[in-house]
């Protein structure tokens, strides 16, 4: 069964539990810097927001990699593989929301891969902000709807539609 | 133009006609235009062509086979040797040398003639050969196909002292390559900065400065005037600068920028101007033939205007849609973002779009040039057009998607005016509404948007 990471903004206190348990489990180390889902600070509106990747259909970093190194996992999670990942950056410049990154300190790029279906941050999230749920119940709905806000990167009046994705934009 | 006519009368015999593509080129444009033909096309005979004597690979991945950072095999476009067979993609090398656009077939240098129903054009590019005297010396060298790598590997060493010409953005590339394979490296350039066509004085002098720092001799407004053979004894080459000065090397690297591979095209019906002239469909001016990559001139979205962008994420752009329309799936390309990114050891920079900045817009600037950090934001009315960093690379790809969607950034344009690195918080902001439930969201629940699932999954 098809399960997404489900993202309640309102419900995100800027505790960032979600970016130590990301980077303890993917890096071994407590870097926030490191971690594949970052909590953006909007300080002057005491909001926060919780963002990573949106696992694309047609995923933007994929069909930019020159080699191969992003593949799609039986869940739909595009995976980055690092013995192939020459570390070129490409995918870091052509995802259209920022979710992939380089990390020097392997000359890899790192990006959401749900960790294999246990996500830590959904775990880690003391108020139900990010969690994980199959597709069918309802939340992928909501996934789809966070994810088309900043997916009208695609469609909402710029001036390029990516291959395929028509979902009409919703404005501000 | 001949666009959109209706199919010739297929032949009544029983079953259907299988369509006939056939693919020139088995670079990233080729390569993702076949994958794709098959994905829509599930019978169609497809036929790809390569014009070198590999597997289809990366050209993009040769500066990290030239530091052994991967082997051969890491070069490859698609890593399971079974791919194409699997796909039912009939792959085959061949250089072609014309083509009859009337009769619809293509001549290949093996002396095969093959007819197709539709016809990609996907043959890249080729470096220029600037007439340097000693150019064609032993130990000269381009660095664009694998061929040209194992050439460099042969002849440059840990210690070896390389003289690069050109220090444009492939030239840049190249030269981390070469200094992560341990060589001494001289670049020249005529230009008066590095990556000249890439980033600006600001940008380009910082790049300038670190690779000084790092021990690379970079002489601007500088040409090479000739190449001689070295002393004997010495190393293999002398290389002369219009300063006055020479060099010696143990390799000369040309990179001073690359060609549209066209040339077989003469008398086809297939226009060509700087590259192939291509509609919005990418078709060329020739019934039934299309073309993609770096061969052709598609549109530059930033300006609406055809181009030739020369970078990998464009050539499987133009290969995806070249595709679709040739499989009667008619898509329209808007035209592609420019955008490259670049690290110059262990100093990473960025540029996308219109970099220089609009006719009339107004520029958010953050330079601190001890600590090499720069971004540099171009808006044209409230929207960002272009952008450049030097020394930061988190989240980057936020740019594209700002850039290539056109969002109104509204009040945000003053504040990133005034802060650029607020750019993360911008785009946020700008691409999420506020929250709709929980402790943070209005009191008076907002109506939820409407949202289209049509068309949004994939082939
Ligand atoms: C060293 C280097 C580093 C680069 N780094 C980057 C980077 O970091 N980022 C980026 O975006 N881009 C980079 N590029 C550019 C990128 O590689 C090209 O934009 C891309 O390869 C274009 O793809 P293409 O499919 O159009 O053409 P190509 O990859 O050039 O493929 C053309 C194909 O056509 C074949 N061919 C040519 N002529 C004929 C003929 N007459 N008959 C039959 N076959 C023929 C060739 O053999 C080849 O198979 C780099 C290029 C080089 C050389
Ligand atoms: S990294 Fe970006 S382009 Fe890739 S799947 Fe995630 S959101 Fe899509
Ligand atoms: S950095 Fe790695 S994963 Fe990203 S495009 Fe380059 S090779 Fe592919």
């Amino acid at each position: 069964m098809l399960k997404a990471l489900v993202i309640d903004a309102g419900n995100c206190t800027g505790c960032k539990q979600c970016e130590m348990a990301c980077s303890l489990e993917n890096e071994g180390e407590f870097n926030a810097a490191k971690s594949r889902i970052r909590v953006f600070d909007f300080h002057t509106e005491a909001r926060f927001v919780p963002y990573t990747c949106t696992q694309c259909d047609e995923a933007w970093c994929q069909q930019a990699c020159p080699v191969n190194a992003i593949t799609t996992d039986s869940l739909g999670v595009k995976v980055v593989h690092d013995n192939l990942c020459v570390g070129c950056k490409v995918c870091t410049i052509a995802c259209p929301f920022g979710t992939v990154n380089y990390n020097a300190s392997t000359g890899k790029v790192i990006k959401c891969d749900l960790c294999g279906g246990k996500p830590a941050c959904a775990d880690a999230c003391p108020t139900g902000a990010i969690t994980y749920q199959d597709v069918e119940q309802g939340g992928f709905d909501k996934m789809k709807v966070w994810a088309t806000q900043s997916a009208n990167a695609a469609t909402y009046d710029g001036p390029n539609v990516p291959k395929g994705s028509q979902a009409s934009g919703t404005g501000h | 133009m001949t666009a959109c006519r209706p199919a010739e009368p297929e032949p009544a015999s029983k079953g259907i006609a299988l369509m006939k593509y056939v693919v020139l080129g088995a670079g990233p444009a080729g390569v993702t235009a076949a994958e794709t033909l098959r994905s829509v096309d599930p019978n169609a005979s497809i036929t790809l062509i390569g014009g070198e004597p590999e597997p289809p690979y990366s050209r993009m991945a040769l500066p990290y086979l030239i530091y052994g950072k991967i082997g051969e095999d890491g070069t490859q476009l698609r890593q399971d040797p079974g791919h194409y067979d699997q796909q039912r993609i009939r792959y085959i090398m061949g250089r072609c040398g014309g083509i009859d656009s009337r009769s619809k077939q293509l001549f290949l240098s093996t002396g095969e003639t093959l007819p197709y129903d539709k016809l990609l054009i996907a043959t890249g590019a080729s470096p220029i050969r600037p007439p340097i005297p000693g150019s064609n010396l032993e130990g000269v060298e381009n660095c664009w196909t694998l061929e040209d790598a194992r050439n460099i590997l042969k002849y440059a060493d840990k210690g070896s002292p390389v003289v690069l010409v050109g220090a444009g953005f492939i030239g840049s590339i190249i030269l981390e390559a070469l200094y992560l394979r341990g060589c001494k490296i001289t670049v020249v350039e005529v230009a008066p900065r590095m990556v000249a066509r890439m980033m600006d004085e600001t940008a380009g002098g910082m790049l300038g400065r670190w690779c000084e720092a790092k021990g690379v001799q970079v002489l601007t407004n500088t040409r090479v005037t000739g190449i001689a053979k070295g002393a004997e004894g010495g190393a293999r080459l002398s290389v002369r600068f219009s300063n006055g000065l020479s060099e010696p090397a143990d390799l000369a690297v040309l990179a001073v920028g690359v060609r549209s591979n066209t040339g077989f095209l003469v008398g086809s019906g297939v226009a060509v101007n700087t590259g192939i002239v291509v509609d919005e469909y990418l078709q060329t001016t020739a019934k039934d033939i299309y073309a993609a990559g770096d061969c052709c001139e598609g549109i530059d979205l930033s300006t609406g205007k055809p181009d030739m962008l020369a970078i990998q994420p464009v050539a499987v752009e133009h290969g995806r849609i070249a595709a679709l329309n040739m499989a009667g799936r008619k898509h329209r390309h808007r035209g592609s973002l420019n955008m490259n990114v670049l690290d110059t050891m262990g100093l990473i920079s960025s540029s996308f779009g219109l970099w220089q900045g609009a006719q009339v817009g107004e520029t958010g600037k953050l330079i601190d040039e001890h600590a090499f950090k720069y971004m540099k934001l171009e808006f044209e009315g409230d929207k960002l057009v272009g952008a450049q960093c030097v020394g930061m690379t988190d989240h980057v790809g936020m740019l594209r998607g700002l850039i290539q969607t056109g969002f109104h950034m509204g009040e945000w344009k003053d504040k990133l005016l005034a802060a650029p690195e607020r750019l993360r918080e911008a785009y946020v902001s700008v691409s999420q509404r506020a929250p709709t439930t929980g402790p943070t969201a209005p009191h008076v629940k907002t109506p939820v948007v409407e949202v289209s699932h049509a068309g949004a999954s994939g082939h």
